[in-house]
């Protein structure tokens, strides 16, 4: 399926949407698609908003932004997202990286919240009354516990993937397993489509499997600024850039004008930057493999 | 500072780090009294070897030669929350006088002046690590009073290491100065604190960093200055 039907058919104005992964196979493919189609108050959570909600922010998709750190990592902030905060044009529901980790456990299990050690002596239980606490039915400890988080879709990027939807990840695995999981439909968009054969050689690596799948796209370089290991590096250069973009109304609207709303698909989008693979490409690391006989 | 907080580190910890200073510090250490230190980053790489410096914290680096790599559900759960993480790294906007910390934002919550990153990792880090260091260059705005927003609660901070003295919590939770850098008097360190500063009697005067500390910071862990100034 191309990431434009996808969307058009698994992503609605008003959807709670999850787009994860941790510094790592971040889907830029998709949330540049989303921008594209014009989804309007959508409810975004991610545990680091990152440059891909930065710019859904800027371009109005956002009502609110459940999160747990919201930088640009390495670099400072996020200025669109410092804007609408600052601005009381943004609703926020914090938490922190483990609370965030903790919902999406609890949606993925079905659970109606997550018990955890966290909170003591902090503010943020006033500032986010979903932060409450519970008595251990067994030492009577005090815990905290957050609600679970399930999604209306979830989308993650990964390295490969089979036509049906088994989905291989490795490198930093973030959360996308359990957001896979919690959600009530999944988009998988990989770098690669590969046989069933090569799923079933490898299966410790298959994250999210078909069965909650809804849809596969396949998008090379979909998660450029970010990374996928083993296919290509970090663009830390644009991470640095996107400070000067981004504390620029102006700056970022041509930003987006250029790489988003003025071309069609993430394949023009590398096309149009064909200095990226020089630059990025990553070099072969390969692992000794194992023996899965018996 | 970051070869101070570099001596800090006992070989063969387990320490949560963080990127900039921290990440330098650690890196150090591994490379000389510690080499046997675990590096853990949030983004689950266990026992990191990061052969560039990481730009964030989720560097492709800190995946390749790694001991081990797990999804964040078992970073908090079964090493942070398990208690496995010996030593954590913080720093902040705001560091108060019992060590609280604030990432959060300046100003109201609900109406802020500046809008911080948020906790991260840090509430948590500050509530599982046996020991918190704190790594931050002296200003008035940095060490007020009191924080505006608690992110990551001050009780188990052991060091707070700047460029001009070391403090430590005494009895009461309160830091005090502990340690000055060469050259530096107890009247310039107060003069960079919101409230009044109280002194350990006998402070200890920090060891400048080694021939060997500069060469590796400068040459070897970072050389294009990302984060060293000088």
């Amino acid at each position: 399926m191309s990431l434009k039907d996808a969307v058009a058919r698994f992503v609605h104005d008003g959807d709670t949407l999850v787009i994860e992964g941790f510094t790592h196979l971040i889907s830029f493919a998709a949330g540049h698609e989303i921008i594209r189609q014009r989804r309007r108050e959508l409810t975004l959570c991610r545990l680091t908003p990152d440059l891909i909600y930065d710019q859904m922010i800027a371009a109005g998709c956002a009502k609110k932004l459940v999160f747990s750190w919201a930088g640009n990592p390495g670099v400072g902030s996020l200025h669109a997202f410092r804007r609408a905060v600052e601005g009381g044009k943004l609703e926020l529901e914090e938490y922190s990286h483990f609370g965030m980790v903790a919902r999406f456990a609890a949606g993925a299990a079905r659970l109606p919240f997550w018990t955890l050690r966290d909170y003591a002596g902090t503010d943020l239980p006033r500032a986010n009354p979903r932060i409450k606490s519970i008595t251990c039915p067994y030492t009577g400890e005090s815990l905290a516990t957050v609600p679970a988080l399930n999604p209306d879709v979830t989308i993650v990027h990964a390295q490969r993937a089979d036509p049906q939807g088994n989905t291989q990840i490795w490198g930093l695995l973030g959360v996308q397993k359990e957001a896979a999981f919690a959600s009530q439909r999944v988009i998988v968009v990989v770098e690669e489509l590969v046989d069933e054969r090569v799923i079933r050689s490898d299966p410790n690596r298959t994250l999210i499997p078909a069965a909650i799948v809804s849809a596969v796209v396949v998008e090379p370089w979909g998660a450029h600024p970010s990374y996928a290991q083993g296919y290509y590096d970090r663009d830390n250069d644009f991470y640095v850039a996107w400070e000067a973009i981004s504390r620029d109304p102006a700056a970022l609207a041509r930003y987006l004008d250029e790489f988003v709303y003025g071309i069609p698909d993430r394949a023009t989008y590398i096309e149009q930057q064909p200095a990226l693979a020089k630059r990025l490409t990553a070099r072969a690391q390969v692992c000794a493999g194992v023996n899965y006989g018996f | 500072m970051t070869t101070v907080a570099s001596r800090e580190l006992r070989d063969g910890e387990v320490v949560f780090v963080g990127i900039g200073l921290p990440n330098l510090a650690c890196n150090l250490a591994l490379r000389t009294h510690a080499p046997s230190l675990v590096l853990i980053y949030e983004s689950g790489a266990v026992g990191a070897v990061p052969e560039r410096l990481p730009v964030s914290i989720g560097d492709p680096a800190l995946v390749t030669g790694s001991l081990m790599v797990c999804g964040m559900a078992d970073v908090f759960q079964l090493f942070l929350q398990n208690g496995r993480i010996e030593v954590g790294f913080l720093g902040g906007a705001q560091v108060d006088r019992y060590a609280n910390i604030n990432t959060t934002v300046i100003g109201s919550y609900a109406k802020p002046k500046v809008r911080l990153p948020g906790s991260g990792g840090a509430a948590e880090i500050a509530i599982h690590a046996h020991r918190i260091l704190i790594v931050s260059k002296i200003s008035p705005r940095t060490f007020p009073e009191r924080v505006d927003f608690v992110t990551s609660p001050g009780q188990r901070v052991a060091k707070v290491i700047t460029d001009q003295g070391v403090f430590e919590r005494d009895a009461s939770g309160e830091l005090v100065l502990t340690a000055l850098y060469p050259g530096v008097s107890v009247a310039d360190v107060r003069a960079g604190v919101g409230w009044e500063l109280r002194s350990r009697p006998a402070l200890d005067c920090v060891e400048p960093p080694t021939a060997t500390d500069l060469r590796l910071l400068r040459e070897v862990l970072d050389p294009q200055r990302l984060y060293l100034k000088g």
